[in-house]
Order: C-alpha cells, then structure tokens, then sequence
C-alpha cells in the first residue's frame, strides 16, 4: 500500500479542551478535502473518541493528522498515540464496547465503524497507538 | 467560565446548546439543571441541540445522564433539533440511546413533552422512559 | 540501477527540439487518424509534456517521480489521460503518447553518448524506468476517470431509485426497490431524514415489497434507517413483509419487537394516519368528517 503523506500536522491531547481543539482541527482537515457532511461528521466524531480514550486511558498523548493520497484517491488519516498503560486484549475490547456500550471500548469500535480503515498497535506498559483513515 | 443557560418556559426549562461542549461546561449543566428542576418545580426538560454538529458518546452519555436525573425530580425530558448528519453517525457510532426521547424540533418536542407528563402523572409512580 | 543523477536533463536541454520532431512525427505514425485540429492539439500537448518533463527533471533527476518536483507532470499526464478518455481514445493510444517517446530519447541519447556504452546503457536505463513509471500513471488515471464516470452513473441511479413520498401532511413513504447495501442505505437514510425536516414528519413508513433479499445484514441497514428516523423524532413502521421474509428474519434472531411491522403499505399507512389522530370515513349518506 503505497501511501503518500501530502501534509501534516500534530497536536498535543493534554486536556479536554484539547479534544475539542482536535475535533476542529479534523473538521478542517476533512473540509479540505472535500468530504460530504455526513462523512465530515464520521471522521470528527470518531476523532472525538479517540482523542477522549488518549486524554482518559492513555494519560495524555498526541494526534497526527495527515492529508495522504494512495494513487489517485485522496484521504484524512489521523493517528492517535500514547503512552499509557496499553490494553492488554485490543480484541476483548472491541467487542466489549459493542457490547456495554460504556467507555473505551465503545470508543474504540466506534471509531472503528466511522471509519473506512483502522488500525491499532497496543502493548501493555508501553502505550496505544490508533489510526483511521477515511478516503475521499 | 461559560455556563449553558436555562429558559424556563412555563412549566419546562429549555436549555439550548450550542457550544462545543468540553468536560467542565457538561458537569455544570448537570449541576444547574438539576438545581433549576428542584428551584422551578419543572416537569420537563427540553434540550435542543440544533446547533451541535457533533454528538459524541461523552455528549451522548451526558444527555442520557440528565435524562435520568430529570427523571428521579419527577420530570421528562426531550432533546430535540439533532441534524441528520449526527443522527446517521450516532446510528453508526453504535451508543445505545435508549430512555432518551427525541423530537424533531421545539415546537415537536413540547407536545412530546405534555403527553410524556401526563404519561408520567397516570402510571402513579414517575412513570417509565420509553 | 539508474545514476544517482542523470544527464538527462542536460541531453533534454541540449537536444529538446530533436526530441520534440522525432516525437511528434512518432505519434503520428503509429496512433489513430487524426483531423488537423487533433494534430494541432496534439503538437501542443508534446511540446507541453516536454517542457514539464524537462522542468521536472532539471529539479529532480532521482527517477522517484512521486514527489512535489513532479506534481506538474503528473497532473499534466492525469488530465490528459481524463480528456482523451472523454474523447474516445483507447487507453493504449493514450499510453502510447508517453511510450512513443522513448526511441526519439534514445537515439537523441545515442547521438550524444554515442562512444560511451556504458554512458548510453545507464541513460536509457534510467529514462525507460522514467517513461514506463509515467505511461502507467497515464492507463492508471484512465482506469479512475472511467470508474468515475461509473460511480457517478451509480450515485445518480441510487438517488432516482430511492424516492420519498409525502402521503399525508406528517407521514412518509419510502418504497425501496432492489438491493439494500451500506453504500444504498446511506443515501436512504440521508434523503428520509432530509425528508422528515423539510415536511416535519413524524412517520414514515418503510415498503419493502420490492426488495428482494432480506438477510441480517440487510436487516442491520434496516434498523440503522429505523433508528435514525427515530432520532429525528420520527416513527418508522415497516411493510412489504412477505411470509418468506417473516421467516427468514424470525431464524435470523433479528429483533423488529420495537417496530412496527405490516404485510402491506396500505396497512401501514392505515395505521400511521390513526397514530397521528386522524380517521377515515367514508362518504355514504352520512354527513363526512374526514381528518382530524
């Protein structure tokens, strides 16, 4: 998969008025792309979980966002890090939070529902790293 | 800091909100909401987030959380406003929205509101959310 | 393996117009019939193609031709390929554009390496490398415009096919024919919900008579439309239930307990107008009262 970074931009997750200043980063980024508004809201809501996982469950981190292109399609990819405590079973999780419907996991699987690719690298006492993607 | 204001409209509290909600601002409007509701002896809520463009599950938990607290001082409660784009993430977001009643705007969500009173008031004790 | 830095450029500078002719004469040869305005457009669209070309590789003779240096010859060959797929070129005849460029580069790089073989080895080397990576960006553009003009087609067919219905001052219908898919529910959901807040609807009725297929995932995109009208403030209720679909989705283990369900739009309707309070009376002898 050869994704090309076109720009790119970071941001500190320090607070929860961070994660409001994230959610109107991505809004930006996604209106530069030229996304519709319906998947302008996806990829800013899931943003808006994920940046609220780093500040709660990882103790703080960082967002990267980046406008790439993988041939002729262009896309917002925006990377989530952290490094916290990590999540020991990344698939429990997923499934739980469909399930209870509470906390991290319902972040995590809804981000990952909101958005057309995802990924995720976690490793107990290391810290979570998150990336979705949404294509154009 | 802001603080989200509270309209009382007769026998309901209109809250509208229309800023990008951080943590605080969500905990002082539990706060005044709960302490308007005991203050005017309201039997309902409505919450109108029209101008939201983003309902996550923070917001979404926060909207539920005032839902159950209005309920126990006996009142009901309706959101209403929420713009599509949001209704079809929320769908796909996957947060359960049970016991929350929506409307499609003001004027809709009072007349829920009244049959959601009297709805209350008939079943004797506080009457159960949908 | 390509030169760290190419002469290349520096042959493109010394021996552009040579190139050019030899170039333009090749495309002529070798592609379609053309009239003499096409000729004339295509004269213009080499000598551009050079100029970006030689541009690109003053500032860049890496051979990588992904990055920003390239960025104009790129778009120059992506709006090419667009165009000439408007207008009926084949995507060979487009490719060839770039490919018919290579024997003028090599014998202009013969004519000026000519005693130095490893010289002319390593430069022809390198611009069939650079010539095949950008004759392919030109069939992979042409591929994407054609899958364009494709999911436009298809974008246009969803919208047409999922019309909505006022039936009454507050309710809606949404007769759904043919598949029901993730990218179809979307504008589903997008134009019911557009629907409910421009008519202030608070039902709409979900016909699924014409739908052939009702499996889980099929329920899924149901209920997510249901759920999304709900939010809105408004109620769904679902017919077009046929006996086999019953079955299909009681074995499903799909749970419609919160919806309402009826065999026919006709029902449905029935009872949405009864929800909102209105009656339905027959004018015999008896005096009339219609609705509300």
């Amino acid at each position: 998969m050869a994704i090309r970074v076109v720009s790119a931009e970071s941001m500190e997750i320090r607070s929860s008025d961070a994660v409001v200043l994230v959610r109107q980063a991505v809004r930006k980024k996604s209106i530069s792309l030229g996304l519709g508004l319906v998947d302008q809201t996806k990829v800013v809501t899931a943003s808006s979980e994920l940046a609220r996982n780093t500040l709660d469950y990882g103790g703080g981190g960082t967002a990267h966002l980046e406008l790439v292109e993988n041939g002729t399609r262009s896309g917002l990819r925006i990377t989530f890090e952290d490094q916290g405590p990590g999540i020991p079973d990344v698939d429990l999780a997923l499934t739980d939070g469909y399930t209870t419907g509470n906390g991290m996991g319902l972040g995590l699987s809804g981000a990952k529902r909101l958005s057309n690719e995802f990924e995720i690298w976690s490793k107990p006492g290391e810290g979570t790293r998150v990336s979705i993607l949404r294509w154009k | 800091m802001d603080r989200i204001p509270i309209l009382k409209m007769g026998d309901f509290l209109l809250v509208t909100i229309q800023v990008d909600m951080h943590d605080r601002l969500a905990l002082s409007l539990q706060d005044d909401l709960t302490g308007q509701i005991v203050k005017h002896r309201a039997h309902g809520v409505l919450i109108d987030i029209s101008a939201l463009e983003i309902v996550d599950s923070f917001i979404g938990r926060m909207l539920a959380s005032i839902a159950s607290m209005a309920h126990l001082l006996d009142a009901q409660t309706v959101v209403v406003g929420m713009q599509p784009a949001v209704a079809i993430t929320l769908v796909e977001l996957g947060l359960p929205m049970k016991g929350i009643r929506t409307a499609l705007d003001v004027e809709k969500g009072m007349t829920a509101l009244r049959g959601a009173i009297l709805e209350a008031g008939q079943d004797g004790d506080t009457g159960r959310i949908r | 393996m390509p030169t760290a830095t190419s002469r290349l450029p520096h042959v493109f500078e010394k021996r552009e117009q040579e190139i050019s002719d030899q170039w333009i004469e090749k495309q002529q040869a070798t592609g379609r019939k053309l009239t003499a305005a096409e000729r004339e457009q295509a004269n213009r669209q080499s000598r551009e193609f050079l100029r970006s070309l030689k541009t690109a590789l003053k500032q860049n003779s890496s051979g990588d031709v992904s990055g920003p240096d390239w960025a104009g010859v790129r778009e120059f060959l992506v709006d090419l390929s667009s165009r000439r797929a408007k207008d009926g070129y084949t995507p060979r005849e487009t490719a060839s554009f770039v490919f018919s460029l290579k024997q003028p580069l090599f014998s202009a790089l013969k004519n000026e390496f000519g005693s130095d073989a490893k010289a002319v080895a390593d430069e022809v080397w390198f611009a069939t490398l650079l010539l095949d990576e950008l004759g392919l960006l030109t069939t992979d553009a042409f591929q994407k415009s054609r899958e364009d003009v494709i999911l436009r087609q298809q974008k246009e067919l969803l919208e047409l096919s999922t019309p909505v219905v006022r039936l009454w001052e507050n309710i809606l219908a949404l007769p759904l024919i043919g598949t029901l898919d993730s990218a179809r529910t979307q504008v589903v959901m997008q134009n019911l919900l557009e629907a409910i807040v421009q008519t202030r609807s608070d039902y709409a009725i979900i016909d699924i008579t014409g739908v052939p297929v009702v499996d889980t995932l099929v329920a899924q995109h149901l209920l997510k439309t249901v759920a999304a009208a709900r939010l809105m403030g408004a109620d769904c209720l679902i017919s077009g239930i046929r006996p086999q679909i019953a079955q299909t989705i009681i074995h499903l283990g799909v749970d419609l307990s919160e919806v309402t369900t009826k065999a026919t739009l006709a029902d449905a309707f029935e009872v949405a107008l009864r929800r909102s309070g209105h009656k339905v009376v027959r004018q015999d002898a008896a005096p009339v009262s219609a609705a509300r």
